[in-house]
């Protein structure tokens, strides 16, 4: 990140961001007064001190916000903020809301947000939290955890308790984890099991995500009950992991179809199973066993490739696919090229592929190595997190997660031998909010409001929870986080609340971070301090059918064409075709049902037998011809 | 353009010719100067040849002369449900001659399953009774499995076979999935043969086909809406995907849309060996016709992947072409009578596939591109000729006039037009899907094999007088390239000291857990299908016994295992 600080200083360079491809997207904000005003208050208490940018000198910044007053007072039940600014995507139209700083307060009560206005009245006894100076935003909803997905049936280190509490210190309300069963398990079965350890567990809201193991017929059911009765619209599927969770094209095809008939949403994970296990062994072959061994094995183009194929698949069925994970810039491409010729389609990058990069899978050091494995993986293109934050920023991908999924050292170490056997995955549910903000806001490339719907807004809209979640408005639930835009703070292992030994991104520096977050109307983080309560989360359920998502799929339909009928001769082929015996290719699903090759013959209805009227008209090939009654017709002439 | 004597009157010419006073073209420079013909070989080339009298003169004032067009793509005998098309080896490479191409490589396609060696015994065995000019075959991979290697291996070293045709569509049927196609483009790499690609996506296609069905979408038009151009497209990313990973180099055989075409050129952009085949078709004609209400006219322009219905597809291909983004060009001949087509004449999908081009390929070329300016006259013989015999290997013997080359030469009038017509052409279906285009450009004259074959819009072919042309392995057009890549990818793991530090017990862990892994084989995933506990064994610590490092405490409260040694520095956590 220092890298590009350092560009500022250069005057008469174009800044990076102005360099990198952002300025093509269909969401792009027109700013009116140049590229910095808007990003309101983002220098407004710093001072660009330029040899701070410099060479050698990082990491000398002091903390700008200790002198900050704030008055707390009143009971815990309701309380007011004042003196912050409302971001919220939407509201940008007036200009007003960004510009009046001190303008805004709002009252809220225990979980709901009662009044939103200047110069509240307000009941006695309600605790003010003073804001002044930062912004007011709706809490983070982060859309990708695996706080319960068992690796050889041991749980990560992360549970929904350690996880929610990581979440909440970082400025996250919600989260939605992943339900991950095994192959041939219940659907239903694991979704309980997984409500049953939140319900337990959890710190702040949740909601789940299904992954589809394996598509047979009896999911259907379990997938339409899981719609109806549980409150579940979205469904993870995966074109990785060969033998295990891998789909055919096929069978995506068959899932995609029925997905869009219940109006969820279809999470991909996108890539090319059958090339990874090809070149696993073949890496494995050579000798390579070390976590280096873990993107070789996965290079950007399998990922980009599987992208691409899912977006195909989801152009054909007309139905919405939301991109989990994407960590490369050539798979963000092929989102971005893809929206643009108007799929509907979302890309997810996650904390980690935006904030650090796949050089780290040749660290000498194991155990370093080892906890950047994740799928896709990091891609060792250290531009690749600026990439995204551009495609953040302009709109061509839309929701941040952090595909946080935590396991010890001594877990990673199964794989010590072999690569393959490492478990997969990265923190990044505590650093998520603050890295966007550092690397993208503060940077200049995104402003404020565009922040929120990236961090909240687009995940509330997408999963069908707005605008209860992702907003601060009337009504919407009392998620709240007072965001110190200013506040530096080092990322390490020391200082985080995730039982994780190794942070991935430990030793980084990152601006803007949480004050105070209000979870369910109540302060959960106050001044560095967590204060949460195992099983508070509630699960929250989704309803099909998301406007955002299935608005547009709904006017896509397709039409036939009508013609005469075609009366001419037909050939007369042989009873049976010797050579078609229907070979089942290896990407056969199992359940379709597959009909022989010359099946509708049989239903065609004219009759080979007896003389034709028109047997005597002499034809140019020699083959034997029989022609229907009624003779040749018009409708078959040449010319 | 009438012709008569089809077999009355063979070999009426001498074995010595000599073509004055044209002007020569070969992919490279262009020159005037006479050529003398030998034996079926280019002998001399210059100006005031000293020949032995008695020598026939042909005479090419005014036109160019150019090495004969090679076809690359036919299918003259491959079979549909068991009809075979109607245009076979002899009629096919008729029309081949009296359009100029004096060479085809066709498709050998054998049935799923059955040996390769055997379908390029019958090929052979067909082609060298029926061919009028020389020819040569791919083999088609209709299904992969380890024993075809062998079978590969003595097609490429033995028989003369360097191509190979792989299909990623027709599901059920010749449909190979992506690993199949990484196995078979490491196995091609390693014979030094050319991986083709029918490039369409099998899977997507079929539930296509069953969606318009249930529409009640019978008609042609339901194969082009069927294959849209979205699944060529995806099979062409995909397939560059998967030769990268395998550095083999691909050719993708009838590119047909825009889109295709597209990701052919980025990726030759990016360094890929890839090369792109449009065909007579795809260059000639569009897909409107398949909206056609005559449904003959319609069903004849049925073929794989589908002509694209955006109007303005064959002026983009064509620009390719002449920049280079494509190679070359083909006919993807293989036609069926209006009878046959109407096999499908209540279900799209049972239309047997294929359409003509093998007489109009090189005038259509000829006309769509050098006529309008786009090309010039040596990139018109690179495309039709000079790069089909570097990537199959057939340079310098085929695809230039040179000493030693084969005589296999067309005199090409540029100047006056020709109309296509059912009527007039030499082939055997009824539609001919170009009917009524005036092309400019034509061949006047015709030498195959050092004789004449098609003079004063006479053609005189001889059956069976085509020769199988074999074909070497590692064309280095192809893979010069893939052999220094070869070299300098090889990737390098990081030397690192042995992990020593703690390991999580995974064998006491399922215990607790029982329902999840055992049963199931590999929970891991997405790894390799190994038992879940594999490589624990072959670690050499043991689980017995209290380790010395057992009072340290860890943060998580699983059981820890640690080897004998305690945890070293480098594992210790920054």
């Amino acid at each position: 990140m220092s890298d590009c600080r350092r560009q500022w200083n250069r005057e008469d360079e174009l800044p990076v961001y102005l360099a990198k491809p952002i300025s093509a997207g269909p969401n792009q904000r027109h700013k009116s007064h140049g590229m910095f005003s808007s990003v309101e208050g983002a220098y407004d208490s710093k001072t660009i001190d330029f040899d701070q940018y410099a060479v050698g000198r990082k990491g000398n910044r002091s903390s700008r916000s200790s002198s900050r007053e704030r008055v707390v007072d009143g009971d815990f039940e309701a309380y007011e903020i004042s003196g912050g600014t409302i971001s919220s995507p939407g509201e940008r139209d007036d200009g007003r809301q960004v510009t009046c700083r001190y303008s805004k307060e709002c009252k809220m009560s225990r979980f709901m947000l009662i009044q939103v206005g200047e110069n509240l009245i307000v009941p006695g006894g309600v605790k003010v939290i003073e804001a002044n100076g930062c912004k007011v935003i709706p809490g983070g909803i982060d859309v990708n955890t695996c706080l319960h997905k068992p690796y050889l049936g041991t749980p990560p280190v992360d549970d929904f308790y350690q996880g929610t509490k990581a979440a909440l210190a970082g400025g996250t309300t919600m989260i939605i984890d992943h339900v991950t069963p095994q192959p041939g398990d219940s659907l239903l079965e694991a979704f309980e099991k997984w409500q049953e350890a939140a319900d337990k567990k959890s710190c702040c809201d949740y909601s789940l995500h299904v992954d589809i193991p394996h598509w047979h017929e009896g999911v259907k059911e379990e997938l339409e009950q899981l719609v109806q009765e549980k409150g579940m619209n979205s469904f993870q599927v995966y074109m990785a992991y060969k033998g295990l969770f891998q789909m055919t094209d096929s069978q995506l095809y068959e899932a995609f179809s029925f997905l869009k008939e219940l109006g969820a949403v279809v999470l991909v994970h996108a890539e090319n199973g059958d090339l990874i296990a090809q070149e696993q062994s073949k890496i494995l072959g050579m000798g390579i066993t070390g976590p280096e061994g873990h993107p070789l094995s996965r290079p950007e183009e399998l990922e980009a490739e599987a992208v691409f194929r899912a977006i195909t698949l989801g152009n054909r069925v007309n139905c919405p696919v939301y991109i989990t994970k994407v960590m490369s810039k050539s798979a963000a491409d092929t989102v971005t090229n893809a929206r643009k010729k108007g799929s509907v389609v979302f890309g997810e990058p996650i904390t980690a592929s935006l904030a650090t990069d796949g050089s780290h899978y040749w660290s000498k050091n194991w155990a370093k190595a080892a906890a950047y494995v994740t799928s896709p993986p990091l891609s060792p293109d250290p531009t690749t997190p600026d990439h995204l934050h551009s495609l953040l920023a302009c709109g061509d991908l839309q929701v941040v997660g952090s595909g946080h999924c935590a396991y010890s050292t001594s877990q990673k170490a199964i794989g010590k031998d072999n690569f393959t056997l490492i478990p997969e995955g990265t923190n990044g549910v505590e650093e998520r909010m603050g890295f966007v903000w550092d690397k993208a806001v503060a940077m200049g490339k995104m402003d404020e409001n565009q922040f929120v719907a990236v961090t909240s807004t687009n995940a509330a809209k997408i999963f069908n929870l707005y605008p209860r979640k992702g907003r601060i408005a009337v009504g919407s639930d009392a998620d709240i986080v007072i965001w110190d835009p200013d506040k530096i703070k080092t990322i390490t292992t020391k200082a985080q609340q995730s039982a994780l030994e190794y942070n991935i991104f430990e030793g980084m520096e990152c601006r803007g971070g949480p004050v105070y977050v209000v979870s369910q109307g109540r302060i959960v983080f106050e001044e560095g301090k967590l204060q949460v309560q195992q099983g508070t989360g509630r699960f929250i359920s989704r309803k099909p059918f998301p406007d955002i998502a299935y608005q547009r799929i709904k006017y896509r339909n397709k039409q036939g064409v009508s013609r005469g009928m075609y009366d001419g001769p037909v050939y007369d082929i042989p009873a049976t075709p010797k050579y078609i015996t229907p070979a089942p290719s290896a990407k056969t699903s199992p359940t379709t049902h597959q009909p022989p090759p010359i099946r509708n013959l049989h239903q065609s209805n004219f009759s080979l037998s007896g003389a034709q009227i028109d047997d005597n008209i002499p034809r140019r090939s020699g083959h034997r011809i029989v022609a229907p009654p009624g003779g040749r017709s018009n409708i078959t002439s040449l010319g | 353009m009438s012709f008569q004597g089809k077999k009355n009157n063979p070999r009426v010419t001498s074995d010595k010719l000599i073509i004055k006073g044209g002007k020569i073209v070969n992919d490279d420079q262009s020159f005037y100067a006479d050529i003398y013909i030998e034996d079926g070989t280019i002998k001399q080339i210059g100006e005031n040849l000293i020949v032995p009298t008695g020598v026939k003169t042909v005479d090419a004032y005014g036109h160019i002369v150019i090495p004969g067009g090679i076809d690359v793509n036919t299918c003259l005998q491959a079979p549909h449900l068991g009809m075979t098309p109607a245009d076979d080896f002899y009629h096919g490479t008729r029309a081949a001659l009296a359009g100029g191409t004096t060479m085809i490589i066709d498709h050998a396609v054998p049935e799923p399953g059955a040996s390769l060696l055997a379908a390029y015994d019958q090929w052979r065995d067909t082609a060298d009774k029926r061919s009028c000019c020389d020819y040569s075959l791919h083999i088609d991979i209709t299904r992969w499995h380890d024993g075809l290697f062998e079978e590969l291996e003595s097609l490429v070293k033995d028989k003369g076979v360097n191509s190979f045709l792989i299909f990623m569509a027709y599901k059920d049927k010749y449909q190979s999935s992506d690993t199949q196609i990484y196995e078979m483009f490491s196995a091609m790499r390693e014979l030094g043969a050319i991986a083709q690609v029918h490039a369409e996506n099998g899977d997507i296609i079929e539930e296509e086909q069953n969606k318009l069905l249930d529409l009640g979408i019978t008609g042609p038009e339901g194969h082009v809406l069927s294959h849209p151009e979205e699944v060529e497209t995806e099979a062409v990313y995909r397939a560059i995907t998967i030769a990268k990973q395998a550095n083999c180099p691909l050719y993708i055989t009838k590119v047909m849309s825009k889109a295709a075409a597209d990701v052919i050129a980025k990726a030759r952009k990016k360094g890929m060996v890839i090369y792109g085949e449009p065909i007579a078709a795809g260059l000639g004609a569009d897909g409107s016709h398949y909206w056609s209400k005559d449904w003959a006219k319609a069903a004849a322009f049925v073929m794989s992947p589908p002509l694209s219905p955006d109007t303005s597809t064959p002026d983009y291909l064509s620009s390719l072409l002449s920049c280079g983004d494509l190679q070359l060009t083909a006919s993807a001949h293989c036609t069926f009578t209006t009878a046959q087509k109407a096999v499908g004449k209540d279900n799209f999908t049972l239309i047997p596939e294929g359409t003509n081009g093998i007489e109009e390929r090189m005038s259509i070329v000829w006309d769509k591109a050098v006529a309008t300016g786009k090309m010039d006259e040596n990139d018109f013989v690179a495309v039709t000729s000079t790069n089909a015999a570097k990537i199959f290997n057939l340079y310098p013997r085929k695809g230039r006039i040179a000493v030693g080359s084969d005589a296999d030469i067309v005199i090409w009038n540029t100047k006056e037009t020709k109309v296509f017509s059912a009527k007039s052409h030499n082939l055997t279906v009824e539609v001919n899907i170009f009917e009524g285009m005036e092309c400019r450009g034509y061949p006047v004259v015709v030498i195959s094999q050092g004789r004449i074959v098609l003079e004063d819009g006479k053609l005189n072919v001889t059956e069976g007088s085509g020769r199988f042309i074999p074909r070497k392995a590692y064309p280095d057009f192809v893979f010069k390239r893939i052999k220094a890549r070869g070299r300098m990818a090889d990737a390098r793991g990081v030397p690192r000291g042995n992990y020593d530090g703690p390991v999580h017990d995974v064998i006491s862990m399922t215990k607790s857990v029982p329902a999840t892994p055992t049963t199931r084989g590999p929970s891991c995933p997405g790894k390799t299908p190994v038992g879940p506990g594999r490589n624990l064994h072959q670690s050499g610590f043991t689980l017995s016994g209290t380790q010395m490092d057992d009072h340290i405490p860890r943060r998580t409260a699983q059981k820890i295992v640690a080897p004998p040694g305690g945890r070293s520095n480098i594992t210790s956590l920054s």
